[in-house]
């Protein structure tokens, strides 16, 4: 991918409620990482605050927040270098429920 | 009067007053109720339970009720069945089955989830209520929701058993299919109980709805003569029902209704949706996600939200989890039937098939106390086993007709006289 390319590339970053208060009230981040790890870390250096809920101390994703690619959990895709394109969504979906 | 219970997560401990809600805001992590255990001992006594009628309801002093709420059904109750002909032929002499498939009113264990979910949506103030579902809750959230007057709307894969979507619909209910796997409808419930003021039980009430499941231990604990069993089979799904009964039978041990006792848990799962069996049995810290594939649909979620605390439980307590494939879930569910006279639906294939494999195993001894859990009703997955029953030929309405039958079956029992 050239540095043109990545720069006209952008994905979102959608926001729960619970994570807004890290995130200035933004629902949604726009982002031009190429893939699901950096625009995680690119999330947590813009809102440092967020950064210990989304990774814990061994830095792995934490074990009750949930990541998707847009309608897939990124642990079928690949995980953290699952690779993102123009319009990808990612979402973030704390302690999912159900059962 | 002052309610004794409350809102605390299971990671950090933090402690929240009653609301919607469902998991903690400072780790994200789940939240269930805890007591206020002081004060439900001073009210709670064993000997009042005596002149209750007997039914989940007996055990409102443990259960997050409000204040003034009144049941309006005997739900819960069911029968612990002592084997005697399974129990034989695997060679244990202590078996039981904890009997859900004919719980009230919608025959499966959610019956006693919602019940106690819904007493939190009236509290709360909610309308609309309704759920992610693979089936049975959406059966039991249709059924008590039109009950007691709330507008009702569940989420369901797309695909599943036509009998459990009509289950769903007959009461009323908006059934809302959703073309995807259950972990899809679920994901997008969390997505919709964080945008509209709904309640949906499984989901910002999953804390009260969860404590229900403990009132199917408390009856185990009672059905023994107020003595906890050796070891507990229980299906796992999200992996809720299975902490709910340790739950349970911790509480009753700190009340001093049972002596205390290392109860060993195993879980059941489907081989085609084991992600809690899989992790047990690698040995890995954190299970793996699997896009469920198996008969046994009412346990078919991949990313069990309760995983975490069932592999955590199975380990301390010295328990296992094992898995079986569909057709040996559908001659578990032959071999429940033609010896217990209980017709469960896939998931009790799947804890009676499990049981018999763990005993196989070694892993349930002969003289031990164990109970298998059969949380749901046969009549729901009639689907699974269809094929196995081929419709017979009829005969004509005639003694001949059917003296030619005998003849040609060679039916063994049959004796003319």
């Amino acid at each position: 991918m050239t540095n043109l390319e990545k720069e006209n590339m952008a994905i979102t970053i959608e926001i729960p409620t619970a994570f807004r208060r890290f995130t200035e009230g933004a629902p949604r981040v726009d982002s031009g990482a190429t893939t699901v790890g950096e625009a995680l870390n690119e999330l947590t250096t813009r809102f440092p605050a967020l950064s210990r809920h989304v990774r814990d101390e061994q830095g792995q994703i934490r074990q009750f927040l949930n990541v998707y690619l847009n309608e897939e959990d990124i642990r079928f895709l690949g995980g953290e270098a699952s690779t993102l394109k123009d319009g990808d969504r990612v979402l973030l979906v704390p302690s999912i429920a159900g059962g | 009067m002052k309610e004794l219970y409350f809102l605390r997560c299971r990671e950090c401990g933090t402690k929240y007053g009653n609301a919607p809600q469902s998991f903690c805001e400072e780790c994200f992590s789940p939240l269930e109720v805890s007591y206020d255990y002081e004060a439900v001992g001073q009210t709670a006594k064993r000997e009042a339970l005596s002149h209750r009628a007997f039914n989940m309801w007996r055990y409102a002093e443990l259960l997050p009720l409000p204040a003034g709420f009144t049941p309006t059904h005997a739900i819960g109750g069911t029968p612990l069945v002592r084997s005697r002909k399974l129990g034989a032929k695997w060679g244990v002499k202590n078996l039981y089955l904890k009997n859900d498939a004919v719980c009230f009113p919608s025959l499966s264990f959610k019956d006693r989830v919602v019940a106690t979910a819904l007493a939190a949506a009236r509290k709360f103030g909610f309308k609309t209520v309704g759920c992610s579902s693979t089936g049975n809750l959406a059966n039991a959230v249709a059924a008590q929701g039109a009950q007691q007057g709330f507008d009702t709307t569940v989420f369901i894969p797309a695909d599943l058993e036509p009998a459990k979507v009509l289950n769903t619909a007959v009461y009323g209910a908006r059934v809302i299919r959703i073309d995807g796997s259950y972990d899809h409808v679920n994901r997008l419930c969390t997505q919709i109980a964080d945008r509209f003021q709904w309640g949906l039980v499984n989901v910002n009430l999953r804390p009260y709805y969860a404590e229900g499941s403990k009132t199917h231990g408390y009856e185990i604990a009672e059905q023994l003569a107020w003595e906890l069993p050796d070891n507990v089979v229980v299906p796992m799904a999200g992996g809720s029902l299975i902490g709910k009964i340790a739950k349970a039978f911790c509480e009753l041990a700190h009340l001093g209704w049972v002596e205390p006792k290392q109860v060993k848990f195993f879980g059941a799962q489907a081989t085609g949706c084991s992600p809690i069996a899989d992790a047990v049995k690698r040995g890995l810290s954190r299970f793996e996600p699997q896009k469920p594939h198996t008969i046994a649909r009412s346990l078919a979620i991949g990313n069990p939200a309760d995983g975490p605390f069932a592999l955590r439980l199975i380990r301390e307590s010295g328990g296992w989890s094992e898995d079986i494939s569909d057709p040996e879930i559908i001659e578990a569910i032959k071999l429940l039937g033609e010896t217990e006279g209980i017709f469960a639906e896939t998931a009790g294939g799947v804890t009676t098939g499990v049981a018999g494999k763990l005993i196989e195993q070694g892993r349930i001894k002969p003289d031990e106390t164990t109970v298998v859990c059969i949380t749901g009703n046969g009549l729901k997955t009639t689907d699974a086993i269809a094929a196995d029953f081929p419709v017979a030929e009829a005969i004509a309405p005639r003694m001949e007709a059917f003296e030619a039958l005998v003849q040609q079956r060679l039916y063994a029992a049959a004796k003319t006289r």
